[in-house]
């Protein structure tokens, strides 16, 4: 599906790295990773996946957003080497069979949840870690258990539209702009 | 970020061996410790990844409920027998971080998180925490995150936990192992003043692990409440937090805690000013009357000045959630 190098980066002693086993996007990976990478690093310079966004790499904004084992964590500062058998997922490994929209990309589609875009990969990852908990019901709650994801273009309400679509299983009316 | 040998043991004795040394980390969710060592903050020549230690439970034990280190904030939050018992440590939980940080997060780990002052942040200043000795350039810098409270010529920064506050109002005991053995230390003497060696932000030793916080089996299930200030409505540290709980019987206080944060450099719990609510009826005067009392000594440092008042008001106001069981929501950022 995707190519990664599996030569050691430059500048890193092969004696620095350490034998990982990750499953990324239902893909089995053995890798020798440096114990300072971090998954977003991994992630996005060692197996191209570049649709894991940084936006902070502080754990402040949410765009590196990515599940492990089902659960929405932030990449930018989890080491990849303490994830050894997890299995992640990331923005890539959200759509289904033959590149068909993922329920959530198409709601975000349907109501135009973004502007630039660039916190769309992490806003998405982290609402099908929302579905996973089950702790949403409401609108109020879905916004609350949405903060950790930050957009600066603001496109908040249509976020929030597309995530309460798929959280009630329907399709409902994009909104106008006034 | 430097770079830094890692090791991943599956014992406690494991980990123990290779702790004590200046230069070596335990490692648990990183989201606290991955961000100094970026900063250069935090800058050790050994991690030890705790992750896989067996500290992963929370148990019911006779005097009451014992959490691993490991266990996670958003686990702990909707643990049943928490949220039946303790829903103050549920709401505290809730209200820190995001939900992809408190998926990382552990009991261990946010006891042990360090202060978001700017300067402790930013290698290019002078912090006493980071480099004793050096000066605090917070003094007469930027201080809205700082104390009022007990701070100290060398350094007025705050500890930054909601997880705390709760635990130092229900009386939480922290559970530590050694090399050398084990021990308890009570939640109010775990993290210090700063005085003259900001460095220390606890009590624990060198070499020590963390391995549960035990609760305490007196529930407060329905007079309670964590009451958290910020500059916005999710996601941001407090300016001020107050974790309030009581029993009333009669019409009558008892057993009243109370725990301020965003104020100190450990969470503030001011056993005279309960000792004043105990045994009375809930009254907004007497409410701030403990106020007052908690507040006497509390000093701003220019650009917090304002806390003080807002320490005021929010004491008051969780006195009164807690006394009328209406906790503040979390997703209803009224306060009521
Ligand atoms: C953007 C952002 C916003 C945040 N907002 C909030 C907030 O609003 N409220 C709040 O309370 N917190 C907040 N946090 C902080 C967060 O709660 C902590 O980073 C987290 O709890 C730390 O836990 P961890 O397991 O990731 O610790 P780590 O980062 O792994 O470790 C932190 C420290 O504890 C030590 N340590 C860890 N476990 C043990 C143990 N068992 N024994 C001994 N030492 C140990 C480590 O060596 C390290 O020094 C925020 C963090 C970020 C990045
Ligand atoms: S307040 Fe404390 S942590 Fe902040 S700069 Fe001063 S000494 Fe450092
Ligand atoms: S890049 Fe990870 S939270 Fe911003
Ligand atoms: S769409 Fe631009 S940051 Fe969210």
């Amino acid at each position: 599906m995707f190519r990664h190098p599996q030569t050691t980066p430059k500048g890193v002693e092969t004696d620095d790295a350490i034998r990982v086993q990750l499953s990324v996007n239902g893909e089995p990976l053995d890798l020798d990773l440096p114990p300072w990478t971090s998954l977003l690093d991994l992630l996005r310079h060692r197996l191209a996946l570049t649709g894991t966004k940084k936006g902070c790499d502080h754990g402040q904004c949410g765009a590196c957003t990515v599940l492990v084992d089902g659960r929405r964590i932030n990449s930018c500062l989890k080491l990849a080497v303490s994830l050894d058998g997890a299995e992640v997922t990331t923005i890539e490994g959200m759509a289904g069979e033959g590149g068909a929209l993922h329920p959530l990309q198409d709601a975000f589609v349907r109501h135009d949840g973004f502007q630039c875009g660039y916190c769309t990969p992490g806003q998405i990852c982290s609402a099908q870690g929302l579905l996973n908990e089950g702790h949403a019901q409401s609108r109020e709650e879905i916004k609350e258990l949405m903060s950790g994801n930050i957009c600066r273009c603001g496109a908040y309400p249509n976020i929030l539209d597309a995530i309460e679509d798929v959280l009630n299983d329907r399709v409902s009316e994009p909104r106008m702009p006034e | 970020m430097r770079r830094f040998s890692y090791s991943r043991p599956t014992e406690v004795s494991e980990a123990l061996a290779e702790a004590g040394g200046e230069d070596v980390r335990f490692l648990a969710g990183g989201t606290n410790l991955v961000d100094l060592m970026k900063e250069n903050v935090e800058r050790p020549q050994h991690l030890v990844d705790i992750t896989r230690l067996p500290l992963d439970r929370i148990e019911e034990i006779q005097s009451g409920l014992k959490i691993g280190a490991l266990v996670l904030n958003s686990d702990l939050a909707h643990d049943p027998k928490v949220e039946n018992r303790y829903p103050l440590l549920s709401l505290a939980l809730l209200n820190g971080a995001s939900p992809q940080l408190r998926n990382s997060a552990t009991t261990g780990g946010n006891l042990l998180q360090r202060t978001r002052c700017y300067y402790f942040y930013d290698v290019a200043t002078a912090c006493n925490k980071r480099d004793p000795g050096a000066g605090c350039q917070a003094i007469g810098g930027l201080t809205r995150l700082h104390a009022i409270l007990g701070a100290s010529p060398h350094c007025i920064a705050t500890h930054p936990s909601d997880m705390c506050v709760a635990m130092a109002a229900l009386d939480a005991v922290v559970h530590v192992e050694s090399a050398t053995g084990t021990r308890t230390i009570p939640f109010e003497d775990f993290h210090r003043l700063p005085g003259d060696t900001p460095q220390r932000d606890t009590t624990l030793e060198p070499g020590e692990l963390v391995t549960a916080v035990e609760l305490p089996a007196t529930r407060f299930d329905r007079h309670y409440t964590y009451l958290k200030l910020r500059d916005r409505q999710s996601y941001a540290f407090a300016l001020v937090s107050v974790a309030a709980a009581m029993r009333l019987e009669d019409g009558v206080m008892t057993d009243v805690r109370l725990a301020l944060g965003g104020v100190a450099h450990k969470p503030w719990r001011d056993r005279d000013a309960e000792a004043l609510l105990s045994g009375k009826a809930p009254e907004r005067a007497l409410f701030s009357k403990a106020a007052e009392a908690i507040l006497a000594d509390a000093q701003g440092q220019g650009a917090n000045d304002f806390k003080i008042e807002l320490a005021r008001r929010a004491i008051v106001r969780g006195l009164d959630q807690a006394a009328r069981g209406t906790p503040q929501s979390v997703t209803d950022k009224r306060i009521a």
